[in-house]
């Protein structure tokens, strides 16, 4: 108990921190360790483990913060409330220049350290964390010359997609092999869409004139699921089908069937290409 | 100002074509068909406008003249043509009147006040009505309650009337009729533009309903390049009526801005200014800054649409990273256009409620003026995984992390004003505790999108969509909210029924976060934005979602009820000032008579005084009498 002008005050600051360290010491383990796991996207990549661990990473950091300030406000309303009908004027503390020194500090470094490790990972850690990256991509993996390149095609409202390394065929259904480096090359034909492989941790625009490249790990073989993440008409919700992570002697089996099956249509697509430009648009129904 | 003469009584033909709403209507829809037929004149000899199922050209027109018909029909042209013909300027004769004044054209800044107050009301209800329907679609993974297209449409509309309309939720009623007030004026820099301001809402809001008869609208409130250009003449509206609403808004920030800057009262110092004027002056700047882009990206989607200009269309040398780049340098000041206002309000029903100080004033101005500044810089996180060029993500990720720092100070403000307060749990003070809680959510959920990494994830996901969820509903409608418990009583002289004012506000606040909160699960586990159907493990969170919903729509039904028994059964008049504000709104009788104040006060005190001993009144009403007081 120190006391102001004689009354003596409880010491409510010494009980705030006490009661959110007590808290926090609860909450972050269990982020870590019981919310963490769960957290997406699953693990099927080198790419989407990165993003899980940015998750709890930043979930472990902000739910303190969250803590801070709502300890902070249940305790005002308990304790700093007026108990009476009276309308009573309180102490007219204007500002404590410490305070907001000490607060403004602390957010920056927050801040600025998040954002350095976001962008340490993103660039050195993740190389591009599976986002898509353009033509021209700022952060490559090693051994990215060797990559997989698969394309992608978003069209209304379809995902095909072409192997340009194995004659430039073009399936509906999406195999990769496992433990290879792939090279998402998506681009559209008509309108915007968004390659979302949710599983693989892989989402990257499809633009009309544009071959937005997204690298991916592969870790273990199953199915994962691909969605389009951006409005693109009228069954925007329906493009959405399953993708395949194949052993690699799985994979071969499966591009030499589906090169064996279009032998006979190949020659009628047109030649594999960065982009395609179909004829102008016209209005659609 | 006060030697204005009182304007003759207009003559008889003026009386009986009355120059109101009905009389714009009237030439508003006389308007439609002459520009229609005129842009079907322009359309002979161009076959591709002739080619396609509509002629976009004869809609803009169309909609064009609507337009002015509407605005010469509610008499803006009456002023300038009576220029022209000699008379002597005045406002007086707009200014007086009956209750009819609430459906022309009125330059008291209080009667646009108010007109704005239940203008933008009736279009949330209308937008809030979208919400329901589309909650009702989502109760099943499979298309059921509507077709895929009206469900897009419902999408779009409500997204689109959200987002216009709540960018004057704040500043239009609230900001039109106290920011005069608050600084001690007497109206607004330009009253004839504020006018119109108001009146070009209506137009934007009818256009854009228009759609639902013009096969709707399919790019949500986006509304991405290629896409739109696809759209049928649904589209049409929603461009036009962004572009009233743009120039609705840059007009609006240049006149709260003027009049800020102008004509505050003598000793209203930038220290003593009201933090709600703070605000209201750093959202100004965003809107007279960004709102011009939109008028610009929309007039090239309108270009390209009806004159087969080729700004966006990839194939014949556009791009639609053009259309984004755009769209995003007004769409995120536009955000902050949205939150700004409710820093403003609840930092200013705090210190009422908390009865002490608002806590680093300096500090809470210097948040918003950071805010306003960076708002500029981190337009390019909506395109993180765009294609855009990589190298620029490190930036846009820094300076949105950055935002959160100004931001910050506000919680700061709450936190010291709280501090060993005397707090009283009022209604407006419920809204604006909730508003800490919801923006904290908000707030952090943000910090996930702008991290690259988990952006991948969450992008273009429901995360997103709650995330832009709890900043503005749960920011910025709690802050609407609490400014109308606070101020309706100033505003109409009635007292709102204060069970009903708690039953509304624990209803919404329980059931917003029982509605958002599980969608940044459904966001997690994989469900994209603007889709009807689902992946079928979803549906169990999905009913639950949409249940919640329903109770949020039942909590505005109460709010109705409460609006409706308070105003016209019981009537119970308000008290001048009944939460014992130092605001110099409170001050001022109720009602609010038509030029505020007798004499311009001299404001000789801060606003937030509260405890402190021998502080002066907020301001002298009869300076004069007093020697030199203030300053």
């Amino acid at each position: 108990m120190t006391t102001i002008a004689g009354e003596p005050v409880p010491r409510h600051g010494a009980r705030i921190f006490a009661i959110w360290l007590v808290l926090t010491a609860i909450a972050v383990p269990l982020i870590v360790l019981v919310l963490g796991p769960h957290l997406p996207p699953p693990h099927m990549t080198v790419e989407s483990v990165d993003q899980r661990n940015a998750n709890i990473v930043m979930t472990a950091l902000l739910v303190p913060i969250a803590l801070l300030v709502l300890v902070y406000f249940i305790y005002s309303f308990v304790f700093f409330r007026e108990t009476t009908d009276a309308i009573v004027d309180g102490p007219p503390i204007k500002g404590h220049a410490g305070a907001q020194l000490l607060w403004i500090v602390l957010t920056s470094t927050i801040v600025l350290a998040l954002a350095v490790w976001g962008s340490y990972t993103l660039i050195a850690g993740a190389h591009g964390a599976g986002g898509g990256q353009g033509p021209d991509p700022a952060a490559k993996p090693t051994g990215y010359q060797h990559a997989l390149p698969v394309q992608v095609i978003g069209q209304q409202w379809e995902w095909t997609f072409r192997y340009p390394t194995y004659g430039g065929i073009e399936t509906r259904d999406l195999a990769i092999p496992e433990h290879t480096l792939v090279a998402f090359h998506v681009t559209s034909l008509d309108v915007t869409h968004s390659f979302w492989a949710y599983e693989l941790g892989v989402k990257a625009d499809a633009v009309p004139g544009v071959d937005n490249i997204a690298y991916v790990n592969p870790r273990h073989t199953g199915l994962f699921q691909i969605r389009c993440a951006e409005l693109c008409g009228l069954w925007h919700g329906h493009m959405s089908k399953k993708g395949r992570i194949l052993a690699s002697s799985a994979f071969q089996a499966w591009i030499s069937a589906a090169q064996k099956k279009n032998a006979s249509i190949v020659k009628y697509l047109p030649k594999y290409s960065r982009v395609y430009y179909p004829a102008p648009l016209r209005r659609a129904g | 100002m006060s030697a204005t003469p009182i304007a003759a009584q207009p003559p008889v033909w003026r009386r009986l074509i009355g120059f109101n709403m009905l009389t714009g209507l009237a030439l508003g829809i006389g308007g439609w068909f002459l520009g229609a037929w005129i842009g079907g004149q322009m359309a002979v000899g161009h076959p591709y406008l002739q080619g396609t199922d509509q002629n976009d050209v004869g809609i803009y027109m169309g909609y064009l003249f609507a337009v002015i018909g509407w605005l010469v029909g509610l008499g803006f042209a009456n002023y300038p043509i009576g220029r022209l013909l000699g008379r002597a300027p005045s406002l007086r004769h707009h200014e007086t009147g009956s209750w009819t004044r609430y459906f022309r054209l009125c330059t008291d800044h209080k009667v646009v006040g108010i007109q704005y107050l239940f203008g933008v009301g009736i279009f949330f209800f209308i937008g809030g009505l979208n919400a329901m329907l589309m909650r009702t679609e989502l109760l099943r993974p499979v298309e059921q309650a509507w077709p895929a297209s009206q469900y897009l449409t419902l999408v779009s509309l409500h997204g689109t009337m959200m987002i216009m309309m709540t960018s004057a939720f704040i500043l239009g009623p609230f900001g039109n009729y106290f920011v005069p007030i608050m600084i001690g004026a007497r109206r607004m820099a330009f009253p004839r533009i504020e006018a119109l301001t108001f009146w070009l809402v209506p137009a934007a809001g009818l256009i854009l309903l228009s759609a639902i008869a013009f096969g709707g609208i399919a790019t949500g409130w986006t509304g991405y390049a290629p896409l739109a250009d696809e759209g049928r003449a649904g589209m049409d509206a929603y461009v036009m009526s962004f572009i009233l609403i743009a120039i609705s808004l840059t007009l609006v920030g240049l006149n709260l801005m003027a009049t800020i800057l102008t004509m505050r009262a003598p000793g209203m110092s930038w220290t003593r200014l009201p933090i709600f004027v703070w605000s209201v002056l750093a959202t100004s700047i965003l809107m007279a800054l960004a709102a011009p882009v939109l008028v610009a990206s929309m007039t090239m989607v309108l270009m390209d649409r009806a004159a087969n200009t080729s700004f966006f269309v990839a194939s014949v040398g556009g791009s639609q990273y053009l259309y984004e780049n755009l769209f995003w340098f007004f769409g995120h000041p536009e955000v902050y256009i949205l939150a700004l206002p409710g820093f403003g309000i609840v930092l200013e029903i705090l210190p009422v409620f908390a009865r002490k100080p608002l806590w680093g004033y300096r500090l809470a101005v210097a948040g918003m003026l950071g805010v306003t500044l960076l708002s500029f810089m981190v337009w390019q996180h909506h395109l993180f995984v765009s294609g855009m060029n990589a190298g620029l993500r490190p930036f846009y990720m820094l300076t949105t992390e950055l935002i959160s720092i100004p931001t910050g100070f506000i919680f700061l403000n709450a936190i010291g004003t709280l501090w060993r307060a005397r707090i009283r749990f009022t209604v407006p003070m419920l809204f604006a505790l909730a508003f800490f809680f919801n923006f904290l959510i908000g707030g952090l959920s943000g910090i996930f999108l702008s991290d690259v990494p988990s952006d991948v994830t969450t992008h273009g996901s429901y995360f997103v969509m709650a995330h832009f969820h709890y900043t503005i509903v749960g920011g910025l409608v709690f802050a609407f909210f609490g400014a109308v418990y606070y101020w309706l009583p100033k505003m109409l002289g009635f007292e709102l029924n204060e069970t009903l004012g708690k039953i509304h506000f624990w209803l919404f606040f329980v059931f917003f976060n029982l509605t958002f909160f599980p969608l940044f699960a459904a966001g997690f586990l994989d469900m994209p934005r603007r889709v009807s159907t689902y992946a079928p493990h979803l549906q169990t969170l999905n009913i639950f979602v949409s249940a919640s919903a329903y109770v949020i729509g039942l909590s505005m039904l109460i709010f109705i009820a409460n609006l409706i028994w308070s105003l016209v059964f019981v009537r119970q008049p308000a008290a001048e000032n009944p939460w014992v504000s130092r605001g110099l709104e409170w001050q001022v009788p109720t009602p609010v008579p038509i030029e505020n104040f007798d004499r311009i006060p001299v404001i000789t005190s801060g606003p937030y005084e509260y405890g402190v001993p021998n502080a002066l009144p907020v301001a002298d009403f009869a300076p004069g009498a007093l020697p030199a007081a203030g300053r």
